[in-house]
């Protein structure tokens, strides 16, 4: 045993000194710059072929809202099937960087992926095919890489996480005032995937549009550490129902948690489709990213030509923001209103969903933060984010970069 | 309809019956002595051949879509194309050395279903050194201790069952199985501790510096690790069949009892076989994660092909070089169905059940080669 372990050691030595390179170079050093992106020259329908990778298939509520958006999207402009390849179930790892390739070998001109995670591989896929343009979902190093066929896109999906949130306050009082409990009691749940900014801005967004219409609120968040999983998901809603949830709202992708209100009677906001047949007595209302005039718009500079921003920001003005059919079977009387109204005074500028005189964070008022939003793998903030104010969120990159957790709210240890 | 059950009932007191006294079960089955390579080789492709039209049928059935069409989706996505053949030679090889792995212990009939967790182990003593010593060490010692570690790791994750088995004789199949459980646990939990982003993923390895990545050879991707698995499997192919080591093996999973009696030491034989086995499965650890174009390790890196070796162990008899064969088979029809159902656009699902229906023929076609069934009344002299 020792004569092979000697004989296996003097083998990788003998391999890795093949592979000796003379120095070593840090490039993650190198200053982040802003990223100009290619000009692309405009190229005819019958030439034009787009790819798309997606993290699971339409079983995903997540996935689906982009499987959707795609098909519409390239039905609209008048792709034809077989110039769009979709690969689903395409996880965040070395898979992606495969299905990337395999996409520009099919002779794809464009290639999009839609999961955090995709975001290096797809980073590499570009470098490799500088010719192909390559955009990504939800990403955020596009706007400071330096790789101009490399592009990010989001939406200010803060924006209707306070309207669904809305639509929540609403609910509750309903329920307080029908004596069902306190304003005390009146403390919601939210299943999140991920400690991290996305869905951190995600349920503090939706907490204080909550807030907003109920001010007595707190909040109680469960993450389930997956994208995908109906049953941690199922138990992580059902585990915050068992400790006085009245209200549960999600941002992972499964039906667990949906499910899992309607078997209680709980009532349920969700994120991205329309859960109103997964809950017909407790859904009420779902905030949705509308990926529809991203893909337009990308498909559009492809083939009249220009450039895709590096870092591309739907709003609700872009229409990428959307809430779902309201349930009025659910909802408190007078939720539809209520949203029209505070979506006009979002609009319009003079109310701010991140205003930081609604929250205290430690019992103060935020007055400044720097967030991480040049993202260059050391997880350092460099960017002031609170200006006149209110934490700008969505303006110095696309993809979300508030990543406090606020009084009212309460997350698991670490 | 009731006098008819009677008269069922009725039949059973039959008194032609009474005195049949010796019971015959309906089915016995009857192991054949000889069966020509040619004619095992041949039965086995008609099995396929029939598993593959049966598929096609199945396929239309349920979507409408042309047979043909599929099979050449599936050649397509495994082997057409430059880059799609290198990925789908590098599956074969990532495969095969996993199946390689197994193999010796299961010579020895100890049931090793834990390379799932041996191969994870290893991959994640190549990470950590990745990432640990990364920026100090020369890119050359960096690799060569990323080597060691992971061979070490894979080693080690493989012994601890073997030591508890040679000596208090645990079952080997619970606690390999068990470790591959703790295997994946100890992963995530490295993830969380070590990625910052809240994401719990790691993202490429050392991204930006590339240190310990494994050089590519001829400006390719994976034909390092080709390579160094080629020479692995030669290397098992001959310990197992030439070496004095390799009969030992044999003499103790024919019996160990024979084993014992002619001298050979049976606990060292099984710890050491272990070892080489975890050896294996560690250096194919360090070769997924470092020896691809964007390092990367997560609990899911080995994606059930721990399992999927022994399926390809067994169905190539233990012979490293039929495990080639076998290794390519499953690609194609593992990574082959995927890209048809995506280019066909029908439910992934579908790939998985076609590749089910496969293998199932082939396992009934090498049952039926190696036993003969006998119904009730099949004369015994027609056993050949």
């Amino acid at each position: 045993m020792k004569k092979l372990l000697a004989l296996l050691l003097v083998a990788a030595m003998i391999f890795s000194f093949a592979a000796c390179s003379p120095e070593k170079t840090k490039d993650a050093d190198k200053a982040p710059e802003k990223t100009v992106p290619d000009e692309v020259e405009g190229m005819s329908m019958d030439d034009f072929m787009i790819g798309f990778i997606f993290l699971h298939d339409e079983n995903s509520t997540y996935d689906k809202n982009f499987l959707d958006a795609a098909k519409a999207a390239t039905k609209a402009a008048g792709i034809p099937d077989e110039q769009v390849l979709i690969k689903t179930n395409i996880p965040e790892s070395e898979d992606c960087y495969e299905a990337a390739k395999e996409l520009v070998n099919a002779g794809c001109d464009l290639v999009f992926a839609d999961s955090f995670g995709h975001e290096p591989y797809m980073i590499q896929a570009a470098k490799e095919f500088p010719d192909v343009q390559f955009c990504h979902a939800t990403g955020t190093r596009a706007h400071t890489e330096g790789v101009s066929n490399y592009h990010n896109a989001f939406a200010s999906i803060y924006e209707g996480r306070f309207l669904a949130g809305v639509a929540a306050g609403m609910k509750l009082n309903e329920m307080i005032a029908a004596g069902e409990f306190t304003e005390e009691e009146a403390k919601i749940g939210y299943v999140g995937a991920f400690p991290y900014a996305e869905v951190i801005s995600g349920y503090t967004s939706f907490y204080l549009g909550v807030k907003y219409i109920c001010p007595s609120v707190t909040m109680e968040v469960q993450y389930t550490n997956s994208w995908f999983d109906i049953t941690a998901e199922n138990n992580a809603a059902k585990a915050l129902i068992a400790s006085g949830c009245k209200l549960i709202s999600q941002h992972a992708d499964s039906s667990g948690a949906p499910t899992a209100c309607e078997d209680a009677g709980v009532p349920n906001v969700a994120y991205n489709i329309d859960t109103s047949d997964l809950g017909p007595t407790t859904a009420i209302i779902s905030s949705k990213i509308n990926w529809e005039p991203y893909f337009a718009y990308i498909i559009g500079v492809m083939l009249e030509g220009g450039s895709i921003d590096a870092d591309w920001t739907g709003t609700l003005a872009t229409d990428s923001v959307q809430l779902t059919k309201l349930n009025e079977a659910v909802a408190a009387e007078g939720t539809a209103e209520k949203i029209e109204e505070v979506k006009g005074l979002i609009s319009s500028g003079e109310l701010k969903v991140f205003d930081t005189s609604t929250f205290t964070v430690n019992g103060e008022e935020l007055t400044t933060y720097l967030a991480d939003v040049v993202d260059a793998g050391d997880y350092v903030g460099e960017t002031e984010a609170v200006s006149d104010g209110c934490f700008n969120e969505s303006t110095y990159r696309s993809a979300p970069y508030f990543n406090i957790i606020i009084d009212g709210i309460t997350v698991p240890e670490a | 309809m009731n006098s008819y059950l009677k008269s069922k009932r009725g039949s059973k007191t039959d008194p032609g019956q009474k005195y049949k006294t010796k019971h015959e079960p309906l089915i016995h089955i009857t192991k054949r002595t000889s069966v020509s390579k040619m004619a095992h080789l041949g039965y086995t492709l008609i099995a396929i051949a029939v598993a593959l039209v049966f598929c096609g049928l199945l396929v239309t059935a349920i979507s409408g879509i042309d047979p043909i069409k599929v099979y050449v989706e599936m050649f397509k996505g495994t082997f057409g194309g430059e880059v799609t053949k290198l990925k789908s030679y590098h599956s074969v090889a990532i495969l095969l050395a996993i199946s390689l792995a197994v193999t010796p212990a299961f010579k020895m009939k100890f049931w090793n279903i834990g390379a799932e967790g041996q191969v994870l182990m290893g991959s994640l003593a190549a990470t950590y050194v990745m990432l640990k010593f990364g920026p100090y060490l020369y890119e050359s010692m960096l690799i060569a201790l990323m080597f060691a570690a992971a061979i070490l790791a894979g080693m080690i994750w493989g012994l601890i069952p073997a030591i508890f088995k040679a000596i208090w004789n645990t079952n080997e199949t619970l606690y390999t199985l068990m470790m591959n459980y703790v295997a994946t646990t100890i992963v995530g939990y490295f993830i969380m501790v070590t990625d910052k982003s809240g994401h719990n993923n790691l993202g490429i390895i050392n991204e930006r510096t590339q240190f310990g990545w494994l050089p590519r050879l001829f400006g390719k991707p994976y034909i390092l690790n080709i390579i160094i698995i080629a020479v692995v499997t030669v290397i098992v192919y001959i310990y197992l069949k030439y070496s004095k080591q390799g009969y030992e093996i044999s003499v103790v999973g024919e019996s160990r009892n024979t084993a014992k009696y002619v001298g050979i030491n049976v606990k060292k034989v099984i710890i050491r076989t272990m070892a080489i086995s975890g050896a294996i499965c560690g250096l194919t650890g360090i070769l997924l994660v470092a020896g691809t174009p964007t390092p990367s390790m997560n609990p899911d890196l080995v994606g059930g092909q721990g399992f999927t070796a022994i399926l390809v162990s067994w169905m190539a008899k233990f012979n490293p070089l039929t495990m080639v064969l076998v290794s390519f088979l499953i690609v194609f029809m593992r990574d082959g169905g995927a890209a048809a159902t995506d280019a066909l656009k029908i439910d992934a699902s579908i790939g998985d059940v076609l590749t089910g229906i496969i293998i199932f023929a082939i396992i009934v076609c090498e049952f039926c080669i190696s036993y003969k069934i006998n119904f009730r009344g099949t004369k015994k002299g027609e056993n050949k």
